[in-house]
């Protein structure tokens, strides 16, 4: 089963029409533009990139909840532009999905014993038995033990880091095989989020989990992921092994985002966010040829701000779409 | 659990919360001893009043517990009954069938005002010929006045205070008054002292038998007072608090929830619905709620159920402004996508994500609103829209109204239900204010 492709996503566009006075359109912002990667069972992948870049939009078009507007994501062979609306469901229960905020992402009127048992409930395991054992469980491998003291509380009594593990157990409580995570540590404090991502790397390992881990902060990447995707205005720009990644960078961009956080020390991954000079581009109105070019120090007049590259291979599982490699 | 446990501890440190707390406690308990002690059907039966049933009330009589005053002696209704006294008849035969049945009904009279009435009341068993009955009253200092014959029917009443043979005879003094008057006062006080009333009857056959009730109307009676037809209003002041509780109670639930649903509702699929929702609050908003009810009243049926059913009605969609506003902050909340995510469905969502997020906001508004529809239901029945059968405190008012109570002196039939009205209203109110002042800065940042 190791080398089976479990999720596949093929030329993903997710745009949303941006509206003047509520009627007249006046375009789209291309949040998800043209993305493809192939993702194995058990497999870690990060997906790395600045704010705005369109990492939440792809997450959640991944997990169902956006539409695409065009492409194609096939999950266990099968596609979901094909699903019933109660088809959507059922495919939404099979991933997990762990937010960025902990706080938000729990209903604070729900104690800790409802939280987890929501999912359960949902998705028909009805009997209390079954689903005391699913929860002490799921409790048990986030480290939140004894377990009756966690039942109770309700999530403004837990700790930031507290709330994230709940997050994850009620994640995984319904045995995914791919659990999406949207940032799940940059609210959290430095301190417990190295924590927070060694035990979700426990949790992977020892349930063959797939793991999609977005971030925009680098230095976390090294703790956690074989493969990085990353991303730039909507679209790939570079991916592939993270060794071979951190060693052979290969676009501009990925070069400029590595150079900011050579230091592993998590306090300056804040500070790679200025580093390439510019501005990120506008989705709406995204600039002709290679997004990056108005920032590029390597750019081709002619070409990179004409023509959009395309992926180029670098090395067996390592592209990037850079006209530097054509 | 642990949240019941905080709102109560928080609610000790408002004493205006815990007066009023406790007056619902009181009322509460007062519905359900009186829907235990005085059924349902009963309580429609007294408050109709059929067949006599208040015959030994007074009129218009003030609560009886004035007469626990220092100083105050009004005189309190007395009854003598012939039917409750074996063996005080003295029966003689006088020729075949025929007999003489004599007896006294005697009591005593310590008051320093006049009765408010005098009737005696018959009950007598024959075939064709109605016994024949000689009536003397024999005052404390040995003065007899015979009072009007009788024949009377099988059951039959003699007004001894409209008897204008009876007021000639007692010096032009209205009988009740004459009867009892100290001879030579003027003004005229009663004289104290035991006085008895003599029946000598015949009767005229072998099963025929009769039985005789004095009753010495007084100024007051029972714990609350008596009504123009001589209802104890008790029952109205009694019943009134169940009715008053539950209509609100059912009021305040029934216009808070279902707003609360449309709204989230609308909120939630959006689009035209959302837009449905909103014109049909604006609609709700502008209908005037008052001249409905009273032409529902008029025209429908006075039931307090359907008032009730319309009041619900007018405010299906009132107040889904509000909540609007509020679900679309919380529509956006991230649990509501992770709900999504694991599979929730939307009805799931609206129910157990939407709503329960609000209902703690709502709670202080929903207690401060009970004691409007309280108030609702008193002011129609003071509009003459009042439930028909039941007896409620707005019909215990309305009636006052009517029969000039002010006027007359009858406070007590006005201040009674009044202040009960306002208790109820202050309790709640009391309450809600106080639930609003804890529930409201926490959810400040909802
Ligand atoms: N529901 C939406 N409607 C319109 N625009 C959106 C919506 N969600 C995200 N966007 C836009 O799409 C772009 C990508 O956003 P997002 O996916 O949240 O990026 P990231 O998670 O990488 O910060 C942003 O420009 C954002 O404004
Ligand atoms: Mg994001």
């Amino acid at each position: 089963m190791q080398n089976n492709v479990l999720l596949e996503v093929n030329n993903l566009k997710t745009y949303f029409e941006m509206k003047k006075w509520g009627f007249v359109s006046i375009g789209h912002v291309r949040a998800v533009d043209n993305v493809s990667f192939n993702l194995k069972q058990g497999e870690a992948l990060s997906v790395v990139g600045e704010s705005g870049c369109g990492k939440t939009t792809l997450a959640r078009t991944i997990l169902g909840l956006y539409r695409p507007t065009s492409g194609d994501i096939v999950y266990d062979g099968k596609s979901i532009n094909e699903f019933s609306k109660g088809e959507i469901k059922a495919y939404r229960a099979q991933l997990g999905y762990v937010q960025q905020d902990p706080y938000g992402a729990l209903p604070p009127f729900m104690d800790v014993r409802r939280i987890l048992a929501e999912p359960l409930i949902i998705n028909g395991v009805k009997s209390r038995q079954e689903q005391e054992k699913l929860i002490e469980r799921a409790l048990t491998d986030l480290k939140m033990t004894p377990v009756e003291d966690f039942l109770p509380k309700f999530p403004h009594m837990l700790s930031g880091g507290q709330q994230q593990r709940i997050v994850i157990a009620r994640a995984k409580i319904l045995g995914p095989k791919l659990i999406v995570s949207d940032e799940p540590v940059s609210m959290l404090d430095a301190s417990v989020r190295i924590e927070i991502l060694q035990l979700m790397r426990q949790l992977q390992e020892e349930y063959d989990l797939a793991v999609i881990y977005i971030t925009h902060d680098l230095s976390t990447v090294r703790y956690f992921s074989e493969r990085i995707l990353v991303m730039y205005g909507g679209k790939i720009v570079e991916q592939g092994p993270v060794q071979e990644f951190l060693d052979n960078p290969s676009h501009p961009y990925t070069q400029a985002l590595l150079e900011a956080t050579s230091d592993p020390d998590p306090k300056n991954a804040e500070t790679f966010k200025k580093v390439p000079g510019g501005e990120p581009p506008s989705l709406l109105n995204p600039p002709p040829g290679c997004r990056f070019h108005p920032r590029c120090s390597y750019m081709i007049e002619g070409l990179c701000n004409r023509e959009e590259p395309p992926d180029f291979i670098i090395k067996e599982n390592h592209s990037a779409a850079c006209w530097l490699y054509r | 659990m642990k949240r019941i446990a905080n709102t109560i501890r928080d609610i000790k440190e408002y004493p205006s919360a815990l007066i009023g707390l406790s007056i619902i406690m009181i009322l509460i308990a007062v519905s359900i001893f009186a829907v235990i002690y005085m059924p349902y059907h009963r309580a429609i039966a007294l408050w109709k009043g059929a067949d006599n049933i208040w015959m030994d009330n007074p009129r218009n009589a003030s609560p009886a517990w004035v007469n626990l005053l220092p100083g105050i002696n009004i005189p309190e209704t007395i009854v003598v009954d012939s039917a409750g006294q074996p063996g005080i008849k003295t029966i003689t035969p006088i020729a075949a069938e025929t007999k003489t049945v004599d007896f006294r009904l005697g009591f005593d009279y310590t008051y320093g005002e006049f009765p408010k009435e005098i009737n005696i009341f018959f009950t007598a068993q024959y075939e064709e010929i109605p016994p024949h009955l000689d009536l003397i009253w024999h005052t404390p200092d040995g003065r007899s006045i015979s009072l009007d014959s009788q024949t009377p029917k099988h059951s039959s009443t003699y007004r001894v205070s409209q008897s204008s043979r009876l007021q000639r005879r007692t010096g032009g003094l209205t009988p009740h008054i004459g009867l009892l008057a100290k001879p030579g006062s003027k003004p005229e006080v009663p004289l104290q002292g035991k006085y008895e009333l003599e029946i000598q009857g015949l009767t005229f056959e072998e099963a025929a038998d009769f039985e005789v009730k004095l009753v010495v109307y007084g100024h007051v009676h029972g714990l609350a007072g008596t009504d123009h037809l001589r209802r104890d209003l008790l029952v109205a002041l009694l019943w009134g608090t169940p009715i008053a509780l539950a209509f609100s109670l059912v009021a305040a639930v029934g216009t808070t929830i279902f707003g609360l649903i449309f709204a989230a509702i609308g909120v939630w699929y959006g689009g035209w619905l959302d837009g449905l929702v909103q014109r049909l609050t604006e609609l709700t908003m502008i209908l005037p709620a008052l001249p409905i009810y009273i032409m529902v009243g008029l025209f429908v049926s006075r039931s307090i159920w359907v008032i009730l059913l319309t009041v619900i009605l007018l405010s299906l969609f009132s107040g889904s402004k509000i909540y609007r506003a509020m679900f679309l902050q919380i529509k956006e909340a991230h649990y509501i996508e992770a709900a999504r995510a694991y599979g929730a469905g939307d009805f799931r969502i609206i129910l157990r994500y939407l709503i329960p997020r609000i209902i703690p906001t709502l709670i202080p508004g929903f207690v401060t609103a009970i004691p409007i529809f309280v108030f609702l239901e008193a002011s129609l029945a003071l509009l003459g829209v009042g439930d028909p059968v039941l007896p409620t405190w707005g019909k215990v008012l309305s009636e006052a109204q009517a029969n000039g109570a002010l006027h007359m002196g009858h406070y007590y039939w006005v201040l009674q239900p009044a202040v009960l009205l306002l208790i109820t209203g202050l309790a709640f109110a009391a309450f809600g204010f106080a639930l609003d002042r804890i529930f409201n800065p926490r959810l400040r940042g909802l």
